[in-house]
C-alpha cells in the first residue's frame, strides 16, 4: 500500500520514540547535575525502539510518507540489527571511562540521533531520502568521533572523516542527478520501472552513474577505495563509537546498498531470479571491489600493532567478505549477506568490547597491553577475545564460520570458483593477525608492571552474552537463519 | 549400550567441564579427572571392538538426528572397519598421553582441558559420518592443537604454533569448498557421506578432479606428504612430548582417513586417475625422502618426526596400489605407525625430561645407565625398522606385495628405503645408548613406574599385530575391500589388467 503522512505513523513508531528520546535527553541534561542518569535513560529509549520493532508484525510491505520509505521484512532485519547495535553501544558508553569524561547528555543524543538516521538509511525507497539519511548518519558520526575534545587524535579523525565524507556524498548526490536525469523519477519504484522498461537503455550513463553512487554506499561499508578514513577514525573515536560505526552504520550502508542494487536497479524475473540490466555489469564491478577489499583489509592488517587499527582494518576485510554474497545475485546471496551481517554484529562488537575493557583498565589499545592478559587476571576477557577473533577468522564452532559457510555456499552455487578461492585465502591469511593477540595474551609471559584487569559486573556481563551467542548460534542457528529468511523480501509496490 | 558414539566422542567434554570446575590448587585432582575421563573412552572403544560385526559393510552403531534441517545437515555417526581402528587407536592414544602429560607443572587446568576437547574433536573426526558433522570436528582440533603447542611447547613455540595452524588451516577452507561443491553439484543435496559415496557417479569428471585435488591438498597437509609436511617436524620438536605422541599418533591419521573416507569412496573414478601421481609417488617421495632427512637430523626428536614422515608414506603407497593386500596393508599400517611412533616420541620424551636437551651427539653408552630404558627404545627402533614378528613388518610387508603388481619400481624403491631406515635407526642407536658414558649423565634414574606404565601397552599391542595382525585386520576386511572395489569399479577397463 502506498500510505500518506498521517497512515505512515503507525508503522514509524521506532524512529519517533527515538525522536522523543533525543528530546528528552537535551531537556533532562539541562535540568540534571548528576549526569549518571542519561546513559540509562539512552539505554531504555534504544532498548524500547527494539521492542517496537519487534512487537510491529511484517506484513506485505507498504510504502510510507508517500514512498518516501518502505516498510518491508527486508528493512525490518536491518532495523532490529541497528537496534542491537545501538543497544550494545550505548550499553558500552555506560561503562566507558573515556564516555564519562564528556559531555553525556550531548553524547547520548546524538548516538540516539545517529540511530534514527541509521533506520530511515535501512528503509529509504527513495534517491533524496536515502541521500539524506545517509549524510545524517555521517553528520552524526563525525560529531561522535571527534567526541573526546581534549583528543588530537579524535579530533584529527573527525575531521578527515568529515572531508571524506563529503567527497564521497558529493560524487554520490551527483550520480543520483544522473539517474533522476534518466528516470524521471527519485523513488526506487519508479526508476526500476523505467530502467527495466522495454526500449533503448544507456547503458553506459547508467553504469556511470552507478559508479558514481557506489563511491557513497562504498564509504559507508568501508569498501575500497573508499575505506581509507576507517581505520584513523576507528582509531581516534571512543570505543563506544567505534563499535557502532563498525556495527551499525556498516549494516545500514549494507541495507542501503542492497536495496539500492537489487529492487531499484537489477531486474527481477518472473521465477524470483535476480538479474543486472542488459550492459550494466555492476555485479563485475562490486566484485573486483570485494576482491580488493578483502584482500586489502587483510594484508593491511597484517602489520598492525594498535589493536582498534587491526579490528578497523579487519571490519574492511569483512565487509568483502559479506560483499560476496551480494556480487552473485542471488536470494542465497542475500540470505548469505544477512546472515553474515548478524554474525559480524555480534562477534565485532564483542572484540571491541573487550578492547574497551583493557582500555578502560589500562589506558591503553595497543597490542602490547594485552601480552599474557591471561596469566595476571584477565583470563576471562582473553578467552572472550579469543572466541571473537576466531569467529571472526571462521573458525568453527563459532558464528563466525556459519557466516563465511553460507556466503561461500551461495558463491559455490553461483559457481564463482576464483572469488570463493580468493576468499579461502583471505580466510587463511586473516588468522595470521586475528592470532596475533591470542598470542599476546596466552603465549607471551606477563612482563610484572602490567595493570591488573579488574572486574566490571556491567561490562563483563554484555561480553559473556555475546561470547556465548558467538558460539551457541554456531552450533545450532536455525533461528539466524530462518529469520534471514523471512527477510530477503524486498516490498516493490503491490503487483 | 545405546549411543556408544555420542559417549565415546563427549566424555572427555564432561571430563574438560570438570577440569575447568577444580578450583586453584587442586592440580593433582585435574590431572586424575583427565586420566578418569579417559577410561571410560577406553572402555566404550573395548565395547566397539568386541560387538563390531566383521561380516558387513554397513556402518554400523549409527545415530542420525536432524540438526539443521534446512540444509540437510545431521548429526549423523557411525563407524565402518576403517574407523572402528581408528576409534581403538585414538582411545589408546588419548589414554597414554594424559599419562605421559603428568610431568607438565605449569597451567594444568587449561593444558588438560585443552587435551580433552582435542580427544573430542579427534574422536568426533572419526565417528563422524555427515560432511559438515566432520568438517567441525576436524576445525575443532587445531585450536587445542595451537594453545598446546604455543604455550606448553619449546623455545620456538609461537613459530611452530602458528605454521600448524596455518598451514591446517589452509588445508581445511579447501576441504570446505570442496564439501559445498558435493553438496551443490551431486545428485541431491547432502552431506551425508554415505549417500554421497552412493550417488558418486553423478558428479562430472571435471568436477571431480577439481574437488579431488582440493580435498587431497587439504589432507595432504595433515598426512604430512611432501611437500607440506615442512611444519611437521617443527611442531614435533616444539610440542610437549604428550601432544607430539598425538600428533604422531592420531592426528597424521586423519589425512590418509579423510582421503580414504572422501577422496576413495565420494570420488573414485578421479582418486583411479590420480593415485598414481599424487599417491604413489609422493608417497614415495615420502618414503625416500623422508628417510635421507632422519638420516641428517642432530636432534632426537626431529629424527623422529622425520622418520614418521617417511612411514606415513608406506600408508600413501598401499593405498594408490589400489589391490586387496596394499589398501589393507595400508590401514594397518596407519594403527602400526600410530602405536610404534607414539612409543618413540615418548621415549624421546623420557630422555628429554631428564637431560633437558635432545642433541644425539651430547649422549652415549645410556644403556648401561638405563637398562630398561635402552631395552624399550631398542624394542620400538627394531619396531620401526620392520623386524619381523613385529607389528609394522606385517603392514609395510603388506603394502609392498600390493604395489608390487602395479607400480613395481616404486615397490623396489619404497622396499630399499628400509636399509636406510635401518640405518640411520641403528646409527641413532648406537650414538645415544652404546659407547662410553658421558659423566654428566652418571645420575640418570631408570625409568619412571608412570613412564614404563605409558610405554609397556604399546609394546605389547606391537607385540600382539606383529604375531596375530587379524586382531585389526579382520576388522579393515570388508569395509575396505568395499572401498577398493568401488574405486577400481570407476575405471573397469585399467582394472583388468591388474587384478587377476
Amino acid at each position: 500500500m502506498d500510505l500518506g503522512n498521517v497512515a505512515s505513523l503507525s508503522h514509524f513508531l521506532p524512529e519517533l520514540l527515538l525522536t522523543a528520546g533525543v528530546l528528552l535527553l537535551v531537556i533532562v541534561d539541562l535540568i540534571l547535575r548528576n549526569k549518571t542518569p542519561l546513559g540509562d535513560i539512552a539505554l531504555i529509549i534504544a532498548a524500547g525502539a527494539l521492542v517496537l520493532i519487534a512487537i510491529e508484525p511484517v506484513r506485505r510491505g507498504d510504502w510510507l510518507f508517500h514512498r518516501m520509505l518502505v516498510f518491508d521484512a527486508f528493512g525490518f532485519f536491518f532495523r532490529v540489527l541497528i537496534a542491537l547495535a545501538a543497544v550494545v553501544a550505548v550499553w558500552m558508553s555506560i561503562g566507558s571511562v573515556e564516555v564519562r569524561r564528556c559531555d553525556q547528555g550531548e553524547y547520548y543524543a546524538i548516538l540516539l540521533a545517529s540511530t534514527l538516521g541509521m533506520f530511515l538509511m535501512a528503509e529509504a525507497a527513495n534517491l533524496l531520502m536515502a541521500y539524506l539519511a545517509l549524510e545524517f548518519v555521517s553528520l552524526t558520526s563525525y560529531v561522535l568521533t571527534g567526541f573526546l575534545r581534549r583528543n588530537r587524535r579524535s579530533q584529527e579523525a573527525a575531521l578527515k572523516y568529515l572531508i571524506y565524507g563529503g567527497v564521497a556524498s558529493g560524487t554520490m548526490v551527483y550520480g543520483m542527478s544522473w539517474i533522476f536525469g534518466l528516470t524521471g523519477a527519485l523513488d526506487f519504484g519508479a526508476i526500476n520501472r523505467a530502467l527495466t522498461a522495454p526500449g533503448h537503455l544507456p547503458a553506459l550513463t547508467v553504469f556511470i552513474s552507478l559508479v558514481l553512487i557506489l563511491a557513497g554506499l562504498g564509504y559507508k561499508i568501508a569498501s575500497v577505495p573508499f575505506h581509507m578514513w576507517a581505520p584513523d577514525v576507528y582509531t581516534g573515536a571512543p570505543i563506544p563509537v567505534t563499535t557502532f560505526l563498525a556495527v551499525g552504520s556498516k549494516a545500514a550502508g549494507f541495507a542501503l546498498l542492497t536495496r539500492f542494487f537489487y529492487p531499484a536497479i537489477s531486474r527481477l524475473g518472473a521465477d524470483g531470479s535476480w538479474q543486472a540490466l542488459a550492459g550494466v555489469d555492476w555485479p563485475q564491478l562490486l566484485l573486483i571491489v570485494c576482491v580488493i577489499t578483502m584482500t586489502l583489509g587483510n594484508l593491511a592488517a597484517l602489520q598492525q600493532t594498535n589493536m582498534k587499527r587491526l579490528l578497523a582494518y579487519s571490519s574492511i576485510a569483512q565487509a568483502g567478505y559479506a560483499l560476496m554474497g551480494i556480487v552473485v545475485l542471488t536470494d542465497d546471496g542475500v540470505r548469505a549477506m544477512l546472515f553474515y551481517m548478524f554474525a559480524y554484529y555480534l562477534m565485532d562488537a564483542g572484540a571491541f568490547l573487550v578492547v574497551m575493557i583493557v582500555a578502560n583498565a589500562t589506558g591503553r589499545e595497543d597490542m602490547d597491553a594485552y601480552r599474557g592478559l591471561a596469566w595476571r587476571g584477565g583470563a576471562v576477557p582473553a578467552v572472550a577475545l579469543t572466541i571473537f577473533l576466531l569467529s571472526l577468522t571462521g573458525i568453527p564452532a563459532t558464528i563466525g564460520f556459519i557466516g563465511k559457510f553460507y556466503v561461500f555456499a551461495a558463491v559455490i552455487r553461483s559457481r564463482f570458483y576464483i572469488l570463493a578461492v580468493i576468499g579461502i585465502l583471505n580466510s587463511t591469511v586473516s588468522l595470521y593477525y586475528y592470532m596475533a593477540p591470542v598470542r599476546m595474551m596466552f603465549l607471551e609471559e606477563p612482563r610484572g608492571d602490567e595493570i591488573a584487569i579488574g572486574f566490571e559486573p556491567w561490562t563483563y556481563g554484555l561480553m559473556g552474552v555475546l561470547a556465548c551467542a558467538t558460539i551457541a548460534l554456531g552450533l545450532y542457528w536455525t533461528p539466524i537463519i530462518a529469520f534471514a529468511d523471512r527477510s530477503m523480501h524486498f516490498f516493490m509496490g503491490p503487483s | 549400550m545405546s549411543h556408544p558414539l555420542t559417549l565415546i566422542t563427549f566424555v572427555p567434554l564432561i571430563g574438560m567441564a570438570l577440569i575447568l570446575l577444580c578450583p586453584k590448587g587442586y592440580e593433582s585432582l585435574i590431572r586424575w579427572i583427565a586420566a578418569a575421563a579417559t577410561v571410560p573412552q577406553l572402555a566404550i572403544a573395548g565395547w566397539l571392538y568386541a560387538n563390531f560385526d566383521t561380516t558387513t559393510t554397513a556402518m554400523q552403531f549409527v545415530e542420525r538426528r536432524a540438526w539443521i534441517p534446512a540444509y540437510h545437515i545431521f548429526y549423523f555417526l557411525g563407524v565402518d572397519g576403517i574407523s572402528i581402528s581408528m576409534v581403538l587407536l585414538t582411545a589408546i592414544i588419548c589414554f597414554i598421553s594424559v599419562f605421559a602429560s603428568f610431568s607438565i607443572e605449569r597451567g594444568e587446568r587449561g593444558y588438560y582441558a585443552l587435551l580433552m576437547l582435542l580427544d573430542t574433536g579427534m574422536m568426533g573426526v572419526f565417528v563422524a559420518l555427515d560432511f559438515f558433522l566432520f568438517y567441525i570436528f576436524w576445525e575443532v582440533m587445531l585450536l587445542p592443537m595451537y594453545f598446546l603447542i604455543g604455550i606448553w611447547g619449546g623455545p620456538r613455540r609461537e613459530y611452530a604454533a602458528i605454521k600448524f595452524f596455518l598451514y591446517t588451516l589452509l588445508g581445511s577452507v579447501l576441504i570446505l569448498l570442496a564439501m559445498l561443491g558435493l553438496y551443490y553439484y551431486g545428485a541431491t543435496p547432502s552431506f551425508d557421506m554415505v549417500e554421497l559415496a552412493r550417488n558418486a557417479g553423478h558428479y562430472s569428471m571435471a568436477f571431480q578432479r577439481v574437488a579431488w585435488i582440493a580435498l587431497f591438498i587439504g589432507f595432504a597437509i595433515k598426512i604430512p606428504a611432501f611437500p607440506f609436511h615442512t611444519w611437521l617436524p617443527d611442531a614435533h620438536v616444539e610440542a610437549p612430548t604428550a601432544i607430539s605422541v598425538i600428533l604422531a599418533g592420531v592426528l597424521l591419521k586423519m589425512g590418509t582417513y579423510g582421503i580414504l573416507r572422501v577422496n576413495y569412496s565420494i570420488l573414485p573414478a578421479a582418486s583411479h586417475e590420480f593415485a598414481f601421481w599424487l599417491l604413489g609417488v609422493i608417497g614415495v617421495i615420502n618414503i625416500v625422502y623422508g628417510a635421507l632427512c632422519a638420516m641428517a637430523q642432530t636432534d632426537y626428536k626431529k629424527l623422529i618426526a622425520y622418520s614418521s614422515v617417511s612411514h606415513m608414506g608406506y600408508v600413501m603407497l598401499g593405498m594408490a596400489a589400489m589391490t586387496e593386500a596394499g589398501i589393507n596393508g595400508a590401514v594397518l599400517q596407519m594403527f602400526n605407525h600410530g602405536t610404534i611412533t607414539a612409543m618413540l616420541f615418548l621415549l624421546v620424551g623420557v630422555i628429554y625430561d631428564r637431560a633437558h636437551h635432545r642433541e644425539i651427539s651430547g649422549f652415549g653408552g645410556l644403556a648401561a645407565q638405563m637398562p630398561a630404558y635402552a631395552a624399550l627404545t631398542g624394542f620400538a627402533f627394531f619396531a620401526a625398522m620392520g623386524l619381523p614378528g613385529l607389528s609394522a613388518f606385517i603392514s609395510e610387508v603388506l603394502v609392498l606385495i600390493g604395489a608390487w603388481p602395479r607400480y613395481p619400481v616404486m615397490t623396489m624403491l619404497g622396499a630399499g628405503t628400509a636399509i636406510l631406515t635401518a640405518g640411520y635407526m641403528l646409527w641413532t642407536f648406537q650414538r645415544i645408548y652404546l659407547g662410553p658414558l658421558n659423566d654428566k649423565y652418571r645420575n640418570l634414574g631408570d625409568l619412571t613406574l608412570r613412564e614404563a606404565f605409558t610405554l609397556v601397552p604399546l609394546a605389547i599391542i606391537v607385540l600382539i599385530l606383529g604375531v596375530y595382525p587379524h586382531a585389526v585386520l579382520d576388522l579393515l576386511g570388508p569395509s575396505l575391500n568395499h572401498v577398493n572395489r568401488v574405486v577400481l569399479m570407476a575405471h573397469a577397463p585399467a582394472v583388468a589388467a591388474v587384478t587377476p
